[in-house]
């Protein structure tokens, strides 16, 4: 598959609408590439975890990543926001261009990077210590003084970031209570709100219904399906079926290898590799 | 499904590259870490800076002096000559006294609490047993001087003496008026009973439950099960737990200066009064005439942080190895 | 070649071949023998049980009773009076007790928490295991010794005692135990959080302080108070720095009275009333202790209330 040149560096970014350039089926390959893998190797202490991957995410899509337990998924993912560098003895080889720019390049700091891409988790991991606002405001306060929202800036984010992920009418009268008072569905859609708050490029999402009833499943699928107008989403999951409802491409990954990228649809019904196919009609997991 | 749903949300902030030159965050993490490493390093900056102030305010005694230090037993301030063997023999005997009832007592309530104990008892006990540990020692010595002397001069000593006609044997020899190496061998006992007692519970609970069913399996009674799965199993942890209340008798000073009688003097009974070297320190430090008398009495400080390190070292490591011999 | 390594047998109960002949051979009258060598130990670790509380109870009562005696207003309000006069009290100790507190949690409070930082950061590290054992063994030391240490270095050079002295001696004994608790809080706190905050964009350091550390603070506020219950009864070091000082004195660079020392200096006179005085100290020094401890508990409560769901 062939990764779009990215946009120039000089090119604002503001001014070219995501999904200009995108024809109406949401697969095409026509749209502006936000992230692509390059070669990445992904290593605990000795042992390669993350073999040789490339592969690039479009904007306005959601892309799935599924495979059995312990094929580097998840791995991955980590990758892509350089969070699998802050475990001792890690080590990630190969690039990701972020919109053109590698992030692991020599002067880029991991910090930087990572407020540009959000993450959330199988486990919703709302502060305890905040309230509710103070939770979807938390990513605000990494910006850089200048460009610091002001308070009722702030305040109109979180408002939005809340109706975003349906919080904002079930907690719009208790803003400063604790955020783990809220239940397990809520404090999800909790965390993808105050991912969501510093307008990240790419949202990466770790399993994120694995711990949550049907009906939060539901909620938070819908969320992503909406979302993907605005932000590219990646999302790691082991639930098949899941992929197959929410996503517009899908990779399928084994023992750290990127077996197949395909859309969708064609991952579902012809994939090319048989090894694929064993994967999604249940002959292993 | 979604409350009316809500506008994307622009870009809040500048569009940017994610290539951010050096950034305050890598100044602020390198300071963090140096500031956490620097405050945990005032940790053994502080233990030798207490080594080092001790030993220099006891070398000119011990340097005077050498081993005699340790075995004279002339300890005159007036003519300038310092031994300290009876403090060093009243540490030994009133920390045995105080192991030797304490540890019967602390591994029997430990081995009740963790084995016996109705579950309603179990919490309320326990806490009381660990309250004993909360007390002040400058409590435990009023109570000690005020309560517990009287009652030996007026009730015990005189009962052992008289009533069981046991005053001629030398451990009950000598004219008793309260203060003695035995009241100071009780008030010890007290003190340590909380330790031994909580190491003894935790190494206890610590025996896997594999062992106690595989001697019950066997027709073990519960007792026989104690006796032979489980306190073996334990046995160092225990000796450890033992070997750390010896640890804190042995620095043991303000109950003990109180009730000890603090006189220079070796002797085989029970009765009589006597040093430790704890006590002797806390007794003599505010009529300490001379330079040469100050630094005999830190010299004996220097020796008690010696032998209290050797010995909680001792202690810690033998309830590390229980902890080890957990995992099958 | 090497020599193979022995297998250790695995332990075993040490009569276990007596309890299968004991089960062969065992008549009625043996069993019942060994269940009431059972019944029998069992009573006595419960007798033990009792032994054990009974000082404690012993100590409870006869304290409440001499001092609830002497424990009125005026003890709290007024300075010492000579022995024979009525209406003393000890409020220079029990203000001096306090500022001592003050000076040594000043020290011992940043000290503990940066060093309990590290320590739960950088675990498994070799510099970090000898700092956690050094720290052990700083907290076994006799606090006399602590007091001896404060003495030559804070009090012989400048000659005079002070509270200072007293409250560096005390905060010594303080850091391990602040120490201890901070990292065994801050490892509570699961990585999940770390990981959100980084995620987030937040640098480590301020994922360290902003996340985990005002996670864990409920407990460690918890430690940091018992750690402070542990050190206002102790007299030994006290003796050697803050001294004692029968006027009102809250400067901290000279001596200054502290509520054990009181009882201490008290207990060894001959006078009765001021015996009645030490049991008054003695008593509002364990309701000091035991408020302290109390209110530690009350730390770890959420901050938040339960809320519905």
């Amino acid at each position: 598959m062939a990764i779009p040149i990215s946009v120039a560096d000089d090119q604002d970014l503001e001014t070219v609408s995501p999904v200009t350039n995108a024809s109406t089926d949401p697969t095409a390959e026509n749209g502006r590439v936000t992230i692509a893998a390059e070669s990445l190797d992904a290593y605990f202490g000795a042992t390669r975890v993350v073999r040789d991957i490339s592969f690039g995410v479009h904007s306005g899509q959601v892309t799935a990543i599924i495979g059995p337990s312990g094929c580097g998924k998840s791995t991955l993912l980590r990758c892509l926001n350089r969070m699998h560098e802050t475990v001792p003895t890690a080590r990630v080889e190969g690039e990701v261009r972020l919109e053109g720019k590698d992030i692991y390049g020599p002067s880029v700091s991991a910090t930087g990077v990572r407020r540009h891409i959000g993450m959330v988790f199988q486990r919703p991991t709302p502060f305890p210590t905040m309230s509710i606002r103070d939770n979807v405001a938390a990513g605000l306060k990494t910006l850089p003084r200048a460009d610091r929202p002001s308070r009722d800036d702030t305040n109109d984010l979180i408002e939005r970031a809340l109706k975003r992920t349906a919080l904002w009418d079930e907690v719009k009268d208790r803003l400063n209570a604790s955020a783990i008072a809220l239940s397990g569905g809520q404090q999800q859609r909790l965390c993808i709100a105050r991912a969501l708050a510093t307008s990240p490029k790419v949202l990466l999402l770790d399993e994120p219904t694995a711990s949550l009833d049907p009906l939060s499943t539901q909620r938070v699928e819908e969320l992503v399906y909406e979302l993907r107008a605005e932000v590219t989403i990646i999302i790691v999951t082991h639930n098949m079926q899941q992929a197959a409802r929410i996503s517009d491409r899908t990779v399928f990954m084994l023992a750290g290898e990127m077996i197949e990228y395909l859309p969708t649809n064609a991952m579902f019904t012809a994939p090319k590799d048989p090894r694929t196919e064993a994967y999604i009609t249940g002959r292993f997991g | 499904m979604t409350d009316g749903v809500a506008a994307p949300i622009p870009p809040a902030t500048r569009a940017e590259a994610p290539e951010i030159r050096i950034e305050a965050s890598a100044i602020g993490d390198r300071l963090y870490r140096w500031i956490t490493t620097g405050f945990a390093l005032i940790i053994p900056a502080l233990l030798l800076l207490i080594a080092v102030e001790v030993f220099v305010a006891g070398w000119p005694a011990l340097s005077k002096f050498g081993v005699s230090f340790l075995t004279s037993s002339e300890w005159d301030a007036v003519n300038g000559k310092f031994g300290a063997a009876p403090a060093i023999f009243g540490t030994l005997v009133s920390s045995a006294i105080a192991l030797i009832i304490a540890t019967p007592l602390a591994v029997g309530v430990a081995i009740f609490l963790s084995e016996f104990a109705p579950r309603w008892i179990r919490q309320p006990l326990a806490f009381l047993v660990d309250l004993l540990a909360a007390i002040p020692s400058v409590v435990y010595g009023l109570w000690g001087l005020l309560v517990l002397l009287p009652m030996l001069r007026q009730h015990f000593m005189p009962f052992v003496k008289d009533t069981l006609h046991l005053g001629n044997f030398a451990l009950f020899s000598g004219p008793a008026y309260g203060p003695s190496m035995i009241a100071a061998g009780l008030i010890l006992a007290i003190m340590v009973l909380p330790y031994i007692s909580a190491v003894t519970r935790e190494v206890l609970l610590a025996v896997p439950r594999s062992q106690r069913e595989a001697a019950l399996a066997l027709g073990a009674t519960r007792w026989e099960m104690i006796r032979d799965a489980v306190v073996p199993y334990a046995k160092s942890g225990i000796i450890g737990g033992i070997i750390l209340g010896l640890g804190r008798a042995l620095g043991e000073t303000m109950a003990v200066t109180m009730v000890i009688g603090n006189r220079h003097e070796i002797s085989s009974s029970l009765f009589q009064p006597g040093y430790t070297m704890a006590s002797l320190i806390a007794n003599e430090f505010s009529e300490a005439t001379n330079d040469l008398h100050l630094s005999a009495l830190m010299g004996i400080g220097a020796v008690l942080f010696v032998v209290t390190i050797i010995v909680n070292t001792i202690a810690r490591w033998l309830v590390w190895q229980t902890g080890r011999n957990k995992a099958p | 070649m090497t020599a193979p390594t022995i297998a250790r047998a695995p332990r075993r109960p040490a009569s276990h071949r007596s309890y299968r002949d004991m089960l062969a051979t065992s008549t009625a009258r043996t069993l019942s023998r060994r269940r009431v060598v059972s019944h029998i130990m069992i009573g006595l670790t419960c007798i033990a049980a009792v032994v054990a509380t009974l000082p404690l109870l012993f100590i409870l009562t006869h304290l409440a009773k001499q001092g609830a005696a002497s424990v009125n207003w005026n003890f709290f309000t007024k300075m010492p009076v000579p022995t024979g006069e009525l209406g003393g009290g000890m409020a220079n100790a029990i203000v001096g007790t306090g500022i001592i507190l003050v000076i040594a949690s000043l020290i011992g409070l940043p000290v503990g928490m940066g060093a309990g930082l590290y320590l739960a950061e950088q675990r498994g590290t070799k510099l970090a295991n000898i700092v956690r054992f050094l720290s052990d063994v700083l907290n076994g030391l006799p606090s006399i010794v602590l007091g001896i240490f404060g003495w030559q270095l804070l009090v012989r050079p400048f000659k005079h005692f002070s509270a200072l002295a007293g409250g560096v001696a005390l905060a010594a004994m303080m850091i391990p135990l602040v120490t201890r608790a901070t990292e065994e809080m801050i490892r509570l706190v699961p990585v999940s959080m770390r990981e959100a905050a980084l995620a987030l964009g937040y640098s480590r350091w301020r994922t360290s302080l902003s996340v985990v550390l005002r996670t864990a603070l409920p407990g460690i506020v918890t430690g940091a108070l018992m750690a402070i219950a542990r050190i206002a009864g102790e007299t030994a070091p006290l003796i050697f720095t803050a001294f004692g000082n029968s006027f009102w004195s809250v400067s901290p660079t000279q001596p200054i009275a502290a509520l054990p020392m009181q009882i201490y200096t008290y207990a060894l006179t001959p006078y009765d009333d001021w015996h009645a005085q030490a049991w008054a100290g003695a008593l509002v020094l364990l309701g000091l202790v035991f408020v302290i401890s109390v209110a530690a508990r009350f730390a770890t409560r959420s901050r938040f209330g339960l809320g519905g769901d």
